[in-house]
């Protein structure tokens, strides 16, 4: 296959950056989309052209640390598919592919397709985790939970933290990232002592970074792991509920 | 200063070690722990799970990852599970036959107070991961489910579907993030550590580039803690994350670290083969999928019917014919030889020859597609996506591919290296695997040695400096040392040769594979150690890396890693080569059984090599192996 691609270059945060158009001959359909460019990057430096800065690091779409814009949509074309784990038998001989960095104000450019995507680990600081110290929790077996809660809360725990939803987002908003992590601790029974601070405190500091959701469910679609926008209503049923809860009675109230 | 190997093993029966050492040990008071600095570097399940536990004791942190991100840490990728001997099936485990299994696996060349200290404190760790809320599989009683593994004849594996490793790693990443916000730990993100600083023979601080920048900055502390993973990567392609590395350890190593049984390097059996010449990694396909899926080959050389048309009769199922008591879930290097003696001998399956078939036909037919799906999903999907075959249909062709590496830097009972305040945790030691490494154990390690080994232990070693500041940064040792870090990065950037870093990389990693992969040979080890240095002149001269120090520059950042790899491949070979013997993963073709078996020499070789750098030919030093609770037979999974 034969692949045009117009790529996203620019040399440093502050500096512009452009589209610049390379041909990518013999692109075999099995490579990933990842050696596509490896490739092209080798070819760059023998031309004497510096190569296109990216991230990847596990290539089995878990680490998160990949992404970019293909022709428009976080992660390209398949659904669920991180751009790592994306094929070239995805396109066809003689496709222009324009690729760019994630589009979100939250999410600056370093250089050319790499962005600073370090608001996320904000959001976590912020309360996205159970306070228990090492050594002292009780026999794993002493918290039963429930097989449908845990598979839920895993469901939600998925999240790779890429930021395809964000850049999917019309507003830029992390709430299906938020949600994620809010729903995966507050549907576990080891979450209910902190649950209704920690989703006060992540929306919260969410919000210094991030738009505002307004449901366009584009994220739900961009999400590599395919996590549901059903964990966004649950955060905002949890964000409302927080506000009016009395603390000191939550034992009681369940 | 000359190397000195005391491996500070405790005196007493072995259950009671553990217990003992920490007593005798010396602790930091609570009041005090503020009063130190304590570097980590890597936030992996060994590195984050530290730094935490670290924070909360009160020890002030200063931790570095090359990520953007902790989270990214290659722990991530580890699928299958987890170990512990909770014996929560009720089907006859104890930490007792935890700790048998893993010094067996490791084909006794693991030490074995270290090994039983490991099978204690990993129901610690379950614990812990349950109560900072990691979802591991559930029963419908709301128990914790658990699956078998490699190596063992019992259900101890607890697992989150195919992704363990990323839900025990956000675990540990959000018990550090909230350490973060705590103020006890500061974290540093895109900061690759680039050298060791040592004064009077004692670790004292680290010189880091940032990755953005290109600044040089020095950082000193009371100890420093390296978490920085294992060296898979030296063979290019491997099951590694694209950024793994050994440049940390070995720069280390450098600076008098002793790098004990290079060599010992896991390939793992189940990955999905190269697909072409432009591969840039190997994907592991879980060993959890040996369970249920049945591995075989047709019986005649060079069947290339489709799967489903091989009749039975036609089909061998070599390791349940080799192996009856084991089968499918022999450990990993007996399953990885046998897969390459199958497809050296004409049986190889695929467009290129070059796998296996791991068929779930029966467990489908036998458990429904369903229960198949609940357990594997996601790693089924994963394998359709690369090579767009439908595993639930096709069987999956799987081979092996590095993975691991049991060899790192050695390590005493206190996880300290033989530089005094340099401490390695996790796959950056070498210190529990012996030659071989069970699947579910390297998530176990990581994390023992982070929560629950190295928080008691560094204490003893820190008891000494209390009162003291750390070196400050303008001391001639942090001089020096970045004055070396900048003049490499000169280097790489004037050279502007003709090759570019990759190729270079590729290169070595086919020499290694070729000479010090699945098995070895004088012959070959001695081709590889010509071939290496050859390789290493022209790279040091010819590399081509463009441009600049002061904003991100993938290939320079390449290029130094490579350059160590270098150097570390030939340490590799030269291991290889004098370690005379089988034993788990490294196979002398010149010692084996006539059922093509590892034929260990425990007479001669019951010993951890160590070796120190000099500059010119390494050292070694041998820590000898005794075994006082086990007895070294040989390995027998029939």
């Amino acid at each position: 296959m034969n692949i045009t691609l117009q790529v996203w270059r620019q040399a440093k945060p502050s500096s512009p950056g452009g589209f610049k158009t390379y041909l990518v001959e013999d692109v075999s359909p099995d490579m990933s989309f990842l050696e596509m460019l490896d490739v092209l990057n080798e070819r760059l430096v023998l031309q004497g052209e510096e190569p296109i800065t990216f991230e990847s690091d596990c290539r089995e779409g878990i680490c998160g640390a990949c992404g970019v814009m293909i022709n428009g949509l976080p992660h390209g074309p398949q659904l669920g598919t991180a751009t790592c784990q994306l094929h070239m038998r995805k396109f066809s001989d003689g496709d222009t592919i324009t690729v760019e960095p994630w589009r979100a104000a939250a999410f600056p450019v370093v250089k050319d397709l790499m962005v600073d995507r370090s608001a996320f680990d904000r959001i976590i600081e912020a309360g996205g985790y159970i306070s228990v110290n090492t050594g002292s929790p009780p026999d794993a077996n002493e918290i039963p939970v429930p097989k449908p809660v845990a598979d839920t809360a895993f469901d939600a725990a998925a999240c790779i933290g890429c930021g395809a939803c964000v850049a999917a987002c019309p507003n830029g908003a992390a709430n299906l990232f938020t949600a994620a992590k809010v729903a995966h601790l507050n549907l576990l029974p080891q979450g209910q002592p902190e649950r209704w601070d920690r989703v006060v405190a992540m929306v919260d500091t969410m919000e210094e970074f991030f738009g505002s959701c307004t449901n366009h469910g584009e994220c739900e679609k961009a999400c590599p792991k395919s996590i549901s926008i059903d964990f966004i209503a649950l955060l905002n049923h949890d964000y409302v509920k927080a506000k009016f809860k009395n603390r000191r009675l939550v034992a009681q109230q369940g | 200063m000359p190397i000195e190997l005391d491996p500070k093993v405790p005196a007493g029966p072995l259950e009671d070690k553990w217990d003992e050492h920490k007593f005798s040990i010396r602790l930091v008071n609570p009041a005090n722990k503020r009063k130190y600095r304590i570097i980590v570097v890597g936030t992996g399940l060994a590195g984050a799970s530290a730094a935490a536990s670290f924070g909360e004791l009160g020890y002030n942190v200063d931790v570095f990852t090359y990520h953007d991100s902790p989270r990214r840490a290659h722990s991530i990728a580890a699928q299958g599970g987890i170990n512990a001997a909770k014996n929560y099936q009720n089907d006859g485990d104890s930490v007792f036959r935890l700790f048998y299994d893993t010094i067996k696996g490791g084909d006794y060349r693991s030490r074995e107070a270290n090994v039983y200290r490991l099978a204690q404190v990993s129901l610690n760790i379950i614990d812990q991961a349950v109560a900072q809320g990691v979802p591991f599989a559930r029963e419908y009683g709301g128990l914790l489910d658990n699956r078998s593994f490699g190596g063992a004849q019992v259900s101890r594996t607890f697992y989150a579907r195919g992704q363990t490793g990323q839900q025990l790693l956000l675990g540990a990443y959000q018990a550090l993030m909230r350490q973060v916000h705590a103020g006890t730990v500061t974290l540093h993100t895109r900061k690759e550590m680039l050298d060791l600083v040592t004064k009077d023979g004692r670790a004292v601080g680290i010189i880091v580039r940032d990755l953005t920048t290109g600044e040089i900055t020095s950082h000193s502390a009371h100890a420093v803690v390296l978490a920085t993973g294992g060296y898979a990567n030296v063979y290019y392609l491997s099951t590694n994350a694209m950024n793994c590395n050994a440049t940390a350890i070995w720069r280390a190593h450098k600076k008098g670290a002793a790098f004990a049984n290079p060599c010992f390097t896991q390939i793992h059996p189940t990955c999905i083969p190269q697909s072409d010449e432009f591969q840039s990694k190997l994907t592991l396909m879980s060993e959890s999928l040996r369970n249920d899926g049945r591995i075989w080959v047709p019986k005649n050389p060079g069947d290339d019917r489709p799967p489903n048309e091989i009749p039975e009769d036609e089909r061998d199922y070599y390791l349940e014919r080799m192996y009856p008591a084991f089968g499918n879930l022999v450990p990993r290097d007996v399953a990885s030889r046998a897969a390459k003696r199958m497809v050296d001998s004409g049986h190889g399956v695929g467009p290129r020859h070059n796998g296996v078939y791991l068929d779930f036909a029966d467990a489908i037919a036998r458990l429904g597609k369903h229960v198949i799906e609940e357990r594997y999903g996601n790693l089924f999907e994963m394998y359709e996506r690369i090579t767009d075959e439908n595993p639930y249909e096709v069987p999956m062709r799987i081979y092996p591919a590095p993975h691991y590496t049991m060899g790192g830097l050695w390590v005493d009972y206190n996880l300290m290296t033989t530089i005094p305040g340099l401490f390695a945790i996790g796959e950056a030691n070498f210190s529990d695997h012996g030659a071989n490494r069970l699947g579910a154990s390297a998530l176990m390690q990581g994390l023992a040695d982070g929560y629950f080994v190295l928080p008691y232990t560094i204490g003893d070693y820190l008891a000494d400096y209390l009162n003291t500041d750390p070196v400050p940064t303008d001391d001639p040792a942090f001089t020096e040392a970045r004055n070396a870090v900048e003049d490499q990065i000169a280097r790489f950037l004037q050279s502007r040769g003709t090759r570019t870093v990759d190729h270079y990389h590729r290169e070595l990693g086919r020499i290694l594979w070729d000479y010090c992969g699945m098995s070895r040979s004088a012959e070959g080890l001695q081709k590889a150690l010509s071939e290496i240095p050859a390789l290493y002149e022209e790279f040091k001269t010819d590399v081509r890396v463009l441009g600049e120090n002061e904003t991100v520059n993938q290939s320079l950042e390449k290029a130094g890693r490579v350059d160590d790899f270098f150097q570390l491949g030939l340490l590799m070979c030269i291991d290889a080569l004098q370690r005379e013997e089988s034993c788990g993963a490294h196979f002398r073709e010149e010692y084996q059984t006539p059922e093509g078996e590892a034929l260990r020499r425990d007479d001669e070789f019951s010993y951890v090599s160590a070796w120190e750098w000099t500059g010119a030919e390494p050292v070694l030093h041998r820590e000898p192996l005794t075994f006082e609770f086990v007895t070294p037979t040989t390995r027998s999974y029939k």
